[in-house]
């Protein structure tokens, strides 16, 4: 299993790259690491779909000197949902940022719980 | 036609060198903004008004206070009972004269500057009222969130994190387990190099005509998909303006301050950063010309509209950022995002329906593939890379700026 684990070196990374990026999401309070753990996730992500497409000692899928071989190329459609990954990742972390400016500006903090707190003083009075 | 002479002082070269090492200014017209003259006035006029002025207005206090002092004394030592009204006297002309100078002091402020300087007083005023602010809340927060106090909460606070450490093993181990019992990485017999992959590469170059099948295969058989995305990115940042947009018409008291604190931030940019200019100078025009080259040659070779339109952007900001808003507004406005995004989302809409419908229907669609590896080849794949990048370009901006000060 450990063998298996190490030839498989790509997908290992990527599955403890996403454990750190879950953790990261859980146990930290600040909202701005939570983010930063959330672009860790995708990124693994990524490298994980890369490393799927890939096919040793095979080029990149651009048609060179008329050669179109299956055997030639690597996957193309892993390279099309990465590309497909970092758009929608952009985006989320784009909103993400600004509904934490927001928030920091209404509460005055960054950590989730005096957050949270806050709100419910509020609702109490 | 005379040759020109091989002259070096004369030459671009030593020109370019001079500019280097700062001895002229090819950019003294219009290019360069310059520190306002406003805020040395400014400064001059403050150093009056905070120590002169302070100084009299302390000063006959301070002798009116020694001059009741000493009364009795002299009362007592000469019987004089004129001396002490003599001294308030004195003290009250002082008092006069403090006035008088602090007048002084304010009148060349209001000469000298114009509403430029009394703005930045006054959003300096409002900056330290907002930090006032925060420290009066600061108590509160405090007294709120008192972990020695609360038992509960700091006992829920470890069982969170002693479950969430194993919740995080759990799932590590869980995918690690997995990972050992997928296909070995690299293999090309993997179930994944299944019989899309294979069409594409056989027959994506008759078929769409592009070189790069990625580009082939994202911009012509998943055309969709891909407008979906650049209506992501939009609609993201369409959120990210009614998140962060400063409404000029709203009475807020929160807006109010998010204004001011974007006043701050316009007046205070760095506008004479020598290095950052210079160098901007040179690289903004390769970034941009660049950018446009991965757009274009998104169907020839690695690259495509979502890159080169992030290089793009990234070329504006790094514009914005050495030379100012003032500069950037005069070509890039809200009313240009707005134009180019809404073409470039239309002309990407419209042309990919009529194809899907032509192709649906066994229609011929009339757009000609052209011969692979020509720069107008591969029929729609270059329009659409090129509205992809406008439509990336346009949002990567519209996110900088929007969240720097709130508005294009």
């Amino acid at each position: 299993m450990l063998q298996h684990m190490l030839l498989n070196m790509e997908e290992t990374a990527s599955v403890i790259l996403f454990g750190i990026g879950f953790t990261i999401l859980l146990l930290h309070q600040n909202l701005i690491k939570k983010i930063m753990g959330m672009n860790i996730m995708d990124t693994a992500v990524y490298l994980f779909l890369a490393a799927k497409g890939y096919i040793n000692g095979r080029m990149v899928p651009i048609v060179t000197d008329g050669i179109q071989d299956v055997s030639a190329y690597i996957n193309p459609v892993p390279s099309g949902l990465v590309l497909t990954g970092i758009v929608v990742s952009v985006s989320t972390t784009a909103l993400m940022l600004a509904l934490t400016i927001r928030l920091y500006e209404r509460y005055g903090s960054l950590d989730l719980d005096q957050i949270l707190i806050q709100v419910k003083e509020e609702e109490r009075t | 036609m005379s040759r020109r002479k091989d002259n070096y002082d004369t030459s671009r070269w030593l020109k370019f060198k001079k500019w280097v090492d700062g001895e002229v200014d090819l950019l003294a017209d219009g290019m360069e903004a310059r520190v306002p003259e406003g805020t040395a006035g400014r400064e001059k006029a403050c150093v009056p008004e905070g120590t002169a002025g302070r100084e009299k207005a302390l000063a006959p206090e301070g002798k009116a206070g020694r001059g009741e002092a000493l009364a009795p004394e002299g009362k007592a030592g000469r019987g004089e009972a004129l001396a002490p009204e003599g001294k308030a006297g004195r003290a009250e002309a002082r008092a006069l004269k403090g006035k008088a100078g602090r007048a002084e002091a304010r009148a060349p402020e209001g000469n000298d500057n114009q509403a430029r300087p009394k703005t930045e007083a006054m959003s300096q005023a409002a900056y330290e009222a907002v930090q006032e602010e925060e420290l009066k809340k600061l108590p509160i927060f405090t007294q709120g969130y008192d972990k020695s106090v609360d038992h509960g909460l700091a006992l829920f606070r470890k069982f969170y994190r002693f479950m969430s450490v194993l919740l995080c093993g759990g799932l590590i181990l869980v995918l690690l387990w997995t990972v050992a019992y997928l296909p070995i990485f690299g293999n090309a017999g993997n179930p994944d190099n299944n019989e899309v992959s294979a069409r594409y590469i056989e027959r994506g170059l008759q078929e769409t005509g592009a070189v790069n099948i990625v580009t082939g295969m994202i911009l012509d058989y998943r055309a969709f998909d891909t407008f979906g995305e650049s209506c992501v990115l939009f609609i993201a940042s369409c959120c990210v303006l009614v998140l962060l947009r400063i409404d000029a018409s709203s009475k807020d008291s929160q807006t109010e301050k998010r204004r001011k604190e974007a006043a701050y931030d316009r007046l205070y940019e760095p506008k004479n950063d020598i290095i950052l200019q210079k160098c901007a100078c040179i690289l903004v025009p390769v970034i941009l010309i660049f950018g446009i080259y991965i757009v274009l040659n998104g169907h020839l070779s690695p690259g495509g509209g979502f890159s080169g339109g992030a290089v793009l952007g990234s070329g504006l900001i790094l514009y914005l950022n050495a030379f100012g808003f003032q500069k950037t507004e005069r070509f890039f406005t809200e009313k240009v995002y707005r134009r180019t995004t809404l073409c470039a989302l239309t002309f990407y809409c419209l042309a990919k329906s009529y194809s899907f419908f032509t192709g649906a229907n066994h229609m011929n669609s009339g757009i000609p593939l052209g011969t692979p590896g020509a720069i107008l080849s591969s029929g729609l794949i270059l329009p659409l890379n090129i509205c992809v990048g406008l439509v990336v370009a346009c949002t990567m901006y519209a996110f900088y700026t929007l969240f720097r000060k709130g508005g294009m």
